[in-house]
């Protein structure tokens, strides 16, 4: 079980969550071309290791939030709104 | 493909296991077990060969049986991280089936049931593939609806699929609790061919045939780099050194997107835990593979006794190889809905494995931008089915340059172009499908 500090509801379990994906990855601008709308919409770097994504809290505040966490300990490094840059650790 | 590789010594004589059979056993049963000996050859690796395969899954194992088999290539090597079969090969729920929607879909596991029927005579090996049926329970009318108009699909393409009431799903099943009130079942649709096979034993299988056709299979091997030279793939770096190959060939459904970033690559790809659980052993009380419409909920009951089951991905990108609480309860509790007798059962083991969702969910065989590199991966959850089709169409990608016919719209290209095989309709969404 996750448990992932939300900043404006305090530390709640992964349930009151739902996992909306990679938040790395930004929209290209409309006249970029179909092969940046590829990359955007099915290429995944898919890190093993630190993973910048989406989690809803759709049991909470109902926002959505940036998680920076661990693909394969799970630890959560830190926890932002989603125009926030989440703040640099180590690799 | 023409053959550029230099010469090579002849590969060193294999201890041969010799045909099994009921005569074997019973002989050996008469000369105290003495005359078994290894079912397949522990290799080292040469500087070089025609063809390497990264990772001893089923798939892995399977390609370089059928480029053997199929096409006379047998200077093929097999690397494997740790020991084969510990990977998903030997994770899943054993479960096979060719109940699928998209006809392309249909053609190509069906052509992989029937490898299953015939693969013990064809390998000499005990697989126990056991074709007791998969039935697929709804519970809504629109899910009969839905569930009709893939069995039509199945069956203008000449595959079994069968509609019961829920007199026969009862007579079937009946464990099955059908009256619950919040999802009563209405019937189910039957494959009667689908069923399980022994996964432990199709690694081994496939081993040993591929050996004894000639081909390395090399454990504690690991790949952590891919060279290339002049725009194509020249051979891996291992942790037991250089290996050259002429064709480099990714079968490591559940790390594919590692392994290709060393190419420099980037796939449609994300990485999910899968969990599957075992109970205790009981008397036999469930002949059918049985899955819940209302829920993600598989079950069968494996020939030691105990209750096999699963049910969807935890849902987040990972490489653990463990599941967590959240979705272990939610399975639990779809078993309870349908099977309420197997309340006082207690659950044994837990795992998980770690799958290539890709962004259609469906698999990839397929050349890559890479010349000289071939991906078999993106399997989802559903590559252990898979494993024969998967085998010897990915061999007949390796030997000829091209995809088989059953293979082609699994290609890497199909996202660009639009062709996605979206079996459920989730989008580009890994964690929904």
């Amino acid at each position: 079980m996750l448990q992932i500090p939300c900043p404006w509801c305090g530390v709640r379990d992964e349930t009151e969550f739902r996992y909306r994906g990679d938040a790395s990855r930004s929209r290209p601008a409309a006249d970029a071309g179909a092969a940046a709308f590829h990359a955007y919409v099915y290429q995944r770097a898919n890190e093993f290791g630190w993973h910048v994504e989406w989690w809803l809290h759709f049991a909470g505040c109902r926002r959505l939030l940036k998680v920076v966490r661990h693909t394969e300990s799970h630890e959560i490094r830190a926890v932002t709104g989603p125009q926030d840059e989440p703040p640099a650790g180590p690799p | 493909m023409a053959d550029t590789s230099p010469p090579q010594p002849a590969p060193a004589r294999r201890a041969a296991s010799g045909r099994y059979s009921a005569w074997r056993l019973l002989r050996e049963g008469l000369t105290g077990q003495r005359g078994w000996t290894r079912a397949w050859a522990k290799a080292a690796p040469r500087p070089h060969y025609r063809i390497v395969i990264v990772g001893g899954g089923g798939h892995g194992l399977a390609t370089a049986y059928y480029l053997a088999s199929e096409h006379g290539i047998t200077d093929v090597a097999v690397l494997e991280r740790g020991p084969i079969g510990l990977g998903n090969v030997g994770r899943n729920t054993t479960i096979i089936r060719s109940n699928y929607f998209h006809p392309d879909n249909i053609r190509f596991y069906e052509f992989s049931l029937k490898l299953w029927e015939g693969l013990e005579q064809r390998l000499n090996f005990n697989s126990m593939v056991s074709q007791r049926g998969t039935l697929n329970l709804f519970h809504t009318e629109a899910q009969r609806d839905l569930f009709t108009r893939r069995a039509n699909q199945m069956r203008l393409l000449g595959v079994d699929a069968e509609a019961l009431d829920r007199a026969q799903v009862r007579r079937l099943v009946p464990l099955a609790d059908l009256d619950n009130g919040r999802y009563p079942v209405l019937g189910g649709f039957l494959q009667p061919r689908g069923g399980t096979v022994r996964h432990d034993a199709v690694a081994w299988g496939y081993a040993r045939a591929a050996s004894a056709a000639g081909a390395d299979i090399v454990e504690h091997c690991e790949v952590t780099g891919i060279t290339q030279a002049g725009g194509r793939v020249t051979g891996v770096q291992t942790s037991r050194g250089a290996i050259g190959a002429d064709l480099v060939c990714l079968a490591v459904a559940g790390h594919s997107s590692r392994l290709a970033a060393l190419a420099g690559l980037t796939l449609p790809i994300e990485t999910h835990v899968l969990q599957a659980f075992v109970s205790e052993a009981v008397k036999p009380l469930l002949d059918v593979v049985l899955t819940y419409g209302a829920g993600h909920f598989y079950v069968s009951q494996s020939d030691k006794g105990g209750l096999v089951f699963g049910g969807a991905i935890d849902g987040y990108n990972t490489y653990a190889q463990r599941g967590t609480l959240p979705m272990a309860e939610e399975v639990a509790a779809s078993a309870m809905t349908l099977l309420p007798g197997l309340a006082r059962l207690k659950i044994l083991r837990q795992w998980g494995g770690v799958m290539d969702m890709t962004m259609d969910g469906s698999p990839l065989i397929t050349l890559t931008p890479l010349t000289g590199l071939i991906l078999n991966g993106g399997w989802c959850y559903g590559g252990f089915k898979a494993i024969p089709a998967g085998g010897f169409t990915t061999a007949h990608l390796i030997a000829c340059g091209t995809p088989h016919p059953l293979a082609a719209h699994l290609g890497l290209t199909r996202f660009a172009s639009g062709h996605t095989v979206d079996e459920r309709g989730a989008g580009p969404f890994p964690y929904a499908h």
